[in-house]
């Protein structure tokens, strides 16, 4: 009993794990992998409006029948360009080299996007664009400062300008955006969670297998332990 | 039926005696405890990373341009690609838990001792093997962790006098780390390393069935044999006892590798870490490199020891000699008694700051060194690991000394429960 104590203060210390991320209050991305009508959207506004200049080369088109969609309606309302087919992984709309020439850099895979940057990063990153005049693009990100790519969004979101104070940046106001700030919120969440589902697309299969798994090993165990006390009767 | 088929068999091949001298007639003491799960399972999980190993070779591309994306295409396309990916990588840190807390048990009960020596020998040299593998392995996924760590890895063999650079440049078969680089560590994990550690397994098995296992009272169990039948009295067979115990241990465990293998294959950023799911690029170095956790104590000590003459080297004599030490143990301790149980206040004080220490190198490694402020110009996280650098050492260097000078209880004549 003593040593199973120590075994596990032991498991505790490798366990000690805080993703304190440093710098920028990150926004909580109260994601739902569940939510499939929340995927679908996050996948629609995913391929609209990212796919113009990023790729997920690992994703296919078809892969989208996971979250609820069928191959014709992935066909129809997925895919604009008649020469991909649904079996595809999603490339990007413009070539890498006009894409360097405008942002000076290439723009990064989103395949895995999830897995490196995680749910509340992206949705921070996504919300944090501000006017600035002195970048190229004409934007800046509170999250990530000078980062190359523009606001795509700012239709919906409106324009924010930074204004400087005690505490740092803040954001506040310039344009109002065609949807409130709490629709432009959900929006923002529907395509988090899309790139969550992205990054792992076996996720929910994984966890449904993995809790078959641990109650087969669980019943297995206790077989195990009567078989072992059985043949230990005899050893004192 | 079956016993014409095993006489056929051994008549020709030493079946039925083998089974005996390894499993049936393998007198092992009564009284193993906890501790004891730890070398079969080493030995499932060897297993499970081979058989998983082979199938994930099916499908990756050691390639510096596909490397990246055939891990995803394992992880995606391949029908339970993600399951053999996911118990490969979990397979890879619970292997280091598993042999971490295997050492831990002969430190212990004094395991290495007389005439366990050689054993002991055997078993840190696939310990050596073992950080290897798993070196060469990180580098397959072909990610910034994995890119990088490679790279400040074989700088450190750069760092040796005189032939360092060369060697570096020869271990890499590259300036830089690069697809040369990529294809030679493939081969290196696929069928270098796994040959030598399957051949080192069976001699670190051959060599314990020859002296037999030692036990939580560290006492010999041959020296109590019944009259009669010349068995030990306080040996039972390993099969079936151990064999129905250690399933049972078996079972416990894989309840815990499945655990993460399906609700937290990554561990947190610990078994698989954030920065690797982005593609390897030589030309943005990430600004915190840091190895995997089980590396960590050991990167540790490396950063500890301050650059002499303009030269890393002697961080990484440290680093070195932190594992090497580790073989002379059997020579080291001095004491009458093999087991903790038996051992007194000054050994036991001297072995929970070595354990103490060693997590806290192995914390410090995960972290950068300014996490804990700075005194004085220095860094605070700095200081503490040159002291537990300082204690690690120490621990080896003051055990003869220790061990002698230990008030020790006497050993009972045969085995406790």
């Amino acid at each position: 009993m003593k040593s199973t104590l120590i075994f596990l203060s032991f498991l505790s210390v490798v366990g000690l794990a805080s993703a304190a991320v440093g710098g920028h209050r990150l926004d909580r991305a109260n994601i739902d992998a569940s939510d499939a009508e929340s995927l679908q959207r996050g996948a629609k506004i995913f391929v609209d409006r990212c796919v113009s200049c990023h790729s997920a080369a690992s994703m296919r088109y078809n892969r989208l029948t996971d979250i609820g969609l069928s191959e014709n309606q992935i066909k129809q309302y997925f895919i604009a360009d008649d020469m991909v087919k649904v079996g595809d992984t999603i490339k990007s709309a413009i070539p890498a080299s006009d894409a360097k020439a405008m942002f000076g850099v290439l723009p990064p895979d989103l395949s895995v996007v999830s897995r490196s940057r995680g749910a509340d990063w992206l949705y921070t990153y996504l919300r944090s664009f501000y006017k600035d005049d002195t970048a190229t693009t004409g934007w800046n990100n509170l999250l990530y400062p000078n980062v190359a790519m523009p606001n795509v969004f700012s239709q919906e979101q409106g324009v924010f300008s930074a204004v400087h104070s005690m505490s740092g940046l803040s954001l506040t106001v310039e344009t109002e955006g065609s949807l409130t700030a709490d629709t432009f919120d959900d929006l923002m969440l529907d395509l988090t969670n899309f790139l969550v589902y992205m990054g792992e697309p076996a996720a929910e299969k994984r966890k449904q297998i993995g809790s078959l798994v641990i109650i087969f090993l669980i019943l297995f165990a206790f077989m195990a332990w009567a078989v072992k006390r059985e043949f230990w009767k005899d050893i004192h | 039926m079956l016993r014409p088929v095993m006489t056929w068999i051994d008549e020709r091949f030493p079946m039925s005696k083998m089974v005996r001298e390894h499993l049936t007639e393998y007198y092992a003491p009564k009284n193993f405890n906890f501790w004891y799960f730890f070398g079969a399972l080493a030995l499932v999980v060897l297993a499970i990373q081979i058989l998983s190993g082979i199938f994930l070779t099916m499908h990756y591309k050691p390639d510096a341009d596909k490397a990246f994306a055939s891990v995803e295409y394992i992880m995606r396309d391949v029908p339970a690609g993600w399951l053999i990916r996911y118990i490969h990588s979990t397979g890879a840190s619970m292997f280091f838990v598993v042999i971490y807390l295997h050492m831990f048990r002969a430190l212990l009960y004094g395991s290495y001792r007389k005439p366990r020596e050689l054993l002991w020998i055997f078993g840190m040299v696939i310990y050596l093997c073992l950080m290897a593998e798993a070196f060469f392995g990180y580098l397959l996924p072909w990610g910034q962790m994995s890119y990088w760590g490679a790279q400040v890895i074989v700088n450190l063999f750069g760092a040796i006098p005189f032939i360092g650079p060369d060697l570096a440049i020869w271990i890499r078969g590259d300036y830089v780390v690069s697809d040369a680089t990529l294809s030679r560590f493939f081969a290196l994990h696929v069928i270098a390393v796994p040959i030598a550690l399957l051949g080192l397994v069976v001699a670190h098995i051959i060599s314990l069935h020859e002296v037999g296992s030692n036990n939580p009272d560290g006492i010999d169990i041959k020296k109590h044999k019944d009259p009669i039948t010349g068995k030990p009295l306080d040996g039972i067979p390993f099969h079936p006892y151990y064999t129905v115990k250690d399933l049972f241990g078996l079972v416990v465990f894989l309840i815990i590798f499945a655990s993460i293998v399906f609700f937290a294959p990554e561990m947190g950023g610990y078994f698989l870490e954030h920065n690797n799911f982005i593609p390897a690029d030589p030309l943005k170095t990430p600004p915190h490199i840091a190895p995997v956790w089980y590396f960590t104590p050991f990167y540790s000590i490396l950063r500890a020891v301050p650059p002499m003459f303009g030269s890393q080297f002697p961080g990484v004599l440290a680093m070195g000699g932190a594992v090497i030490i580790l073989f002379l143990l059997p020579w080291l301790d001095k004491s009458p008694v093999r087991s903790i149980r038996y051992k007194g206040l000054l050994f036991k004080t001297s072995l929970a700051i070595f354990v103490v220490s060693f997590l806290l190198l192995g914390y410090l490694g995960l972290k950068p060194i300014n996490i804990w402020g700075q005194i004085g110009g220095a860094d605070v996280a700095t200081l503490v690991a040159q002291l537990c650098t300082a204690l690690y050492f120490l621990f080896f260097l003051s055990l003869p000394i220790v061990s002698r000078l230990d008030r020790t209880k006497a050993e009972p004549d045969r085995v406790t429960s």
